[in-house]
């Protein structure tokens, strides 16, 4: 509106008034919703840049220091986790870890999202609360819940299966056995993300393309086949990767249960890195081991996405 | 116009003024000699930080300073997180607490501390070699030794029980007066001995519970029983030498031992072994008085047949795991002549005393000339059962990891290379001359500059 004003202006005013123009200028500057919009995203730009963008970079600086941090040597704590068995074995758990429970999040989530959503919209809401629970309970205070499920010594499922009498687990004590344990919580936790995000796809599915396959003859299976699934194909990819990221990342569920043992087993690449960064006190071997999860998790993202937008050109 | 006070004027007055401010007394406002903030490590006996709190305040006053304390818990190692980001970021509390190798890890940002830990030595007489080896980093003391926490993890073990299944009366061999101390029994007490009851007691029911996680109460036992069998992980000279006959000796040992020991060992953390003497299920564990303090309150029973005792004997001497903690000063503290004063005060006998009384004797003081504080021979049920706590007799405190250069023993001691090892021999069946090949790599890895 007062840049609306200002055009009425006739020139020779205009020229006479070109004192104020500084101030008028920055009052338009002002009232230009691109600036409204800026300045109102300065403070989440300041959390982001403070607390992730300078820790991020601050940290591959750490990665090429010394163990001293006196001296800057490039790569060399690289190369030296590379030559470690110990660091390829964390390697593999991670990358175990990830993918096992990525797949069991989204099979578990596709699967409760249909058994949800063909539910009578009556109870929909009941049930969608209730299943939303474990994602929403604090991530450290359930793990302790399970923690004290699987105790080594006094597991309640152990107690359970003893009364009815079959033979203790070894839940956290066996590696194999503690790697399942780690898996199953992260499964557990995560998998209601997925069933949110899956029926909210499942819903902007539109009703006639089922109606129509019907009418063709198709089975259920193959209304999943050809309609579902590709109407969520995008929705499933960032999903995915969303969580790959976030599992791979992975710190609270394996330090609460086993803090990366028995025989160092369970360890992931976050667990690992503070072993050495802080419990061990070298902090550019511990920030080069959380880096290396950066170019894993970047080449999936870059499949993922190319995938993506792919799939968004051919719908439009 | 004239002004009605001449220069001479000015100048007498000017004189009697200064003469007033230099003669007149110092009056001191309630905190004139600054502020004090200690990072101090958070005490799990209830009450214990109040003793520390008491001195605190007492000194405090005395010297008109301002002393405020943060507990900060071990849970989660919290108090090491804050420690390095108070490192990183060169501010924060004036004193921190530190455990075990933190003050190795810090050093180049901790004030010395030589003036205090000598004169406390000139006093005190001389202090635990494994607080040295810590704390002393070429030359110069970095930290000093704190009772608050600072512990040793002898056995601990159920009278009924071992007189019942083994035959042995632990009471009569390690009796709440060490010069009672019969050398010929407490030479009876050796490692094979330990063995050969913890068979019989698993066959009565009642295993021993010794913890192969990759905590520290694991880490200290096995670090124990390497030094009692000779074994030497790498040398102070950088040189590797885990691949010995002693080293095969002990994880042949390991493996018989670890057979009469619950599977669950494995994958306890330092509360596992607690929880499994407190339960009444285990004969024996290796830690501090704690498991004993929390059975007094949870299982009277086990509690009144529990007693602290020296450690079995091996081929090389008798050894337990101690784990001091530590006070450091920040280089960048600005009240450090202060600091240094607090310290010393609640490093006196007359203040350990309290602390230890506080704690029922789990706080353990560096100086051996204290371990004749009254706590530990009064301290029931029954009495005396903490009495050989401190380390009494032949028996030397020792920590996995040494004699390597402590940069080299943080990374052994951290990464649980010792308790890997074993597990990985005794639980994961490979083996003896892999698992050795494996330690071999990683202490390599250790030596890294």
């Amino acid at each position: 509106m007062a840049d609306t004003a200002r055009t009425w202006i006739p020139s020779a005013m205009a020229d006479t008034a070109a004192a104020p123009v500084t101030r008028n200028g920055f009052q338009r500057l002002m009232r230009r919703r691109s600036t409204i919009a800026v300045a109102m995203c300065v403070p989440l730009m300041a959390i982001v840049v403070c607390l992730i963008i300078y820790p991020a970079f601050y940290s591959i600086y750490l990665s090429m220091l010394n163990k001293a941090q006196t001296r800057f040597i490039g790569l060399s704590n690289f190369a030296f986790l590379m030559s470690r068995d110990t660091f390829w074995m964390v390697a593999e758990q991670s990358t175990i870890f990830a993918l096992s429970a990525v797949f069991f999040k989204a099979l578990i989530g596709l699967i409760t999202a249909h058994l949800v959503n063909n539910l009578p919209v009556k109870g929909q809401r009941k049930w969608r609360g209730m299943l939303l629970v474990p994602w929403v309970i604090p991530l450290a205070l359930s793990t302790l819940g399970w923690w004290w499920m699987f105790d080594p010594t006094n597991s309640a499922f152990n107690y359970t299966l003893r009364s009815f009498g079959f033979a203790g687990i070894p839940w956290l004590s066996d590696p194999y056995w503690a790697r399942f344990s780690v898996i199953l919580v992260n499964v557990w936790y995560g998998a209601p993300f997925f069933l949110i995000m899956y029926l909210a796809a499942l819903k902007s599915v539109p009703e006639q393309l089922y109606e129509a396959a019907s009418i063709d003859g198709a089975t259920a299976w193959q209304k999943f086949r050809h309609i579902t699934l590709p109407m969520m194909h995008n929705i499933i990819a960032i999903t995915v990767l969303f969580s790959l990221i976030v599992t791979f990342a992975n710190f609270d569920i394996v330090q609460i249960m086993t803090a990366g043992g028995p025989r160092n087993m369970t360890h992931m690449f976050a667990t690992y890195s503070f072993l050495l960064g802080i419990r061990s006190g070298d902090l550019p071997l511990g920030a080069a081991t959380s880096l290396f999860m950066v170019p894993i998790l970047a080449i999936a993202a870059v499949f993922i996405l190319r995938g993506v937008r792919k799939r968004g050109r051919e719908i439009a | 116009m004239r002004s009605g006070m001449s220069r001479r004027t000015v100048l007498k007055t000017a004189a009697l003024a200064s003469t007033t401010m230099i003669t007149a007394p110092y009056v001191r406002g309630a905190y004139a000699a600054g502020s004090l903030a200690l990072g101090c490590w958070d005490h799990w006996v209830p009450g214990a930080n109040k003793a520390l709190i008491k001195l605190c305040n007492e000194w405090g006053e005395k010297n008109k300073v301002d002393v405020k304390i943060d507990f900060i818990t071990s849970q989660g190692e919290r108090d090491k997180l804050t420690a390095a980001a108070e490192a990183q970021a060169g501010t924060g509390h004036d004193i921190m607490s530190h455990r075990d190798w933190n003050i190795k890890i810090h050093q180049n940002v901790l004030e010395p501390l030589d003036d205090v830990v000598n004169a406390l030595i000139k006093k005190y007489g001389p202090i635990s070699p494994v607080a040295e080896y810590l704390a002393r980093i070429k030359g110069t003391w970095r930290g000093i030794p704190t009772t608050v926490g600072s512990q040793v993890k002898p056995c601990c073990s159920r009278l009924d029980l071992y007189k019942e299944h083994a035959g042995l009366d632990l009471r009569d061999m390690f009796p709440a007066d060490e010069s009672k101390y019969d050398r010929a029994k407490t030479d009876m007490w050796t490692w094979d001995v330990y063995l050969e009851s913890a068979q019989k007691l698993y066959k009565a029911g009642f295993p021993v519970g010794l913890p192969m996680g990759q905590t520290s109460d694991a880490i200290d036992w096995v670090g124990a029983l390497s030094n009692s069998f000779g074994v030497v992980f790498v040398d102070a000279k950088d040189n590797i030498k885990i691949n010995s006959d002693e080293t095969r000796q002990m994880l042949e040992y390991l493996k018989k031992l670890m057979a009469v020991n619950p599977p669950e060992v494995y994958a306890w953390d330092d509360a596992g072994n607690n929880r499994w003497l407190i339960s009444g299920k285990g004969s024996s564990i290796m830690n501090p008085p704690s498991a004993w303090a929390v059975a007094k309150r949870d299982n009277p029973k086990v509690a009144e047949n529990c007693w602290t005792h020296g450690m079995p004997k091996g081929p090389k001497g008798r050894f337990v795991g101690q784990l001091p903690q530590f006070y450091g000063l920040w280089k960048f503290s600005k009240n450090k002549a202060a600091a240094k004063d607090l310290l010393t005060y609640i490093s006196q006998k007359e203040s350990v005393a309290q602390l230890v009384e506080a704690s029922v004797g789990y706080d353990l003081p560096s100086f051996k000339t204290m371990y004749d504080l009254d706590t530990w021979k009064t301290v029931e049920p029954p009495v005396g059962t903490v009495y050989s706590y401190p380390p009494r007799g032949d028996e030397q405190t020792s920590i996995a990891g040494a004699p390597a250069r402590s940069e080299v023993g943080a990374q052994i001691y951290n990464q649980a290379i010792n308790t890997v090892m074993v597990a990985k021999f005794t639980q994961g069946n490979e083996k003896l001359d892999d698992v050795i090949k494996w330690a071999e790599k990683e202490l390599e890895g250790t030596l890294r500059a």
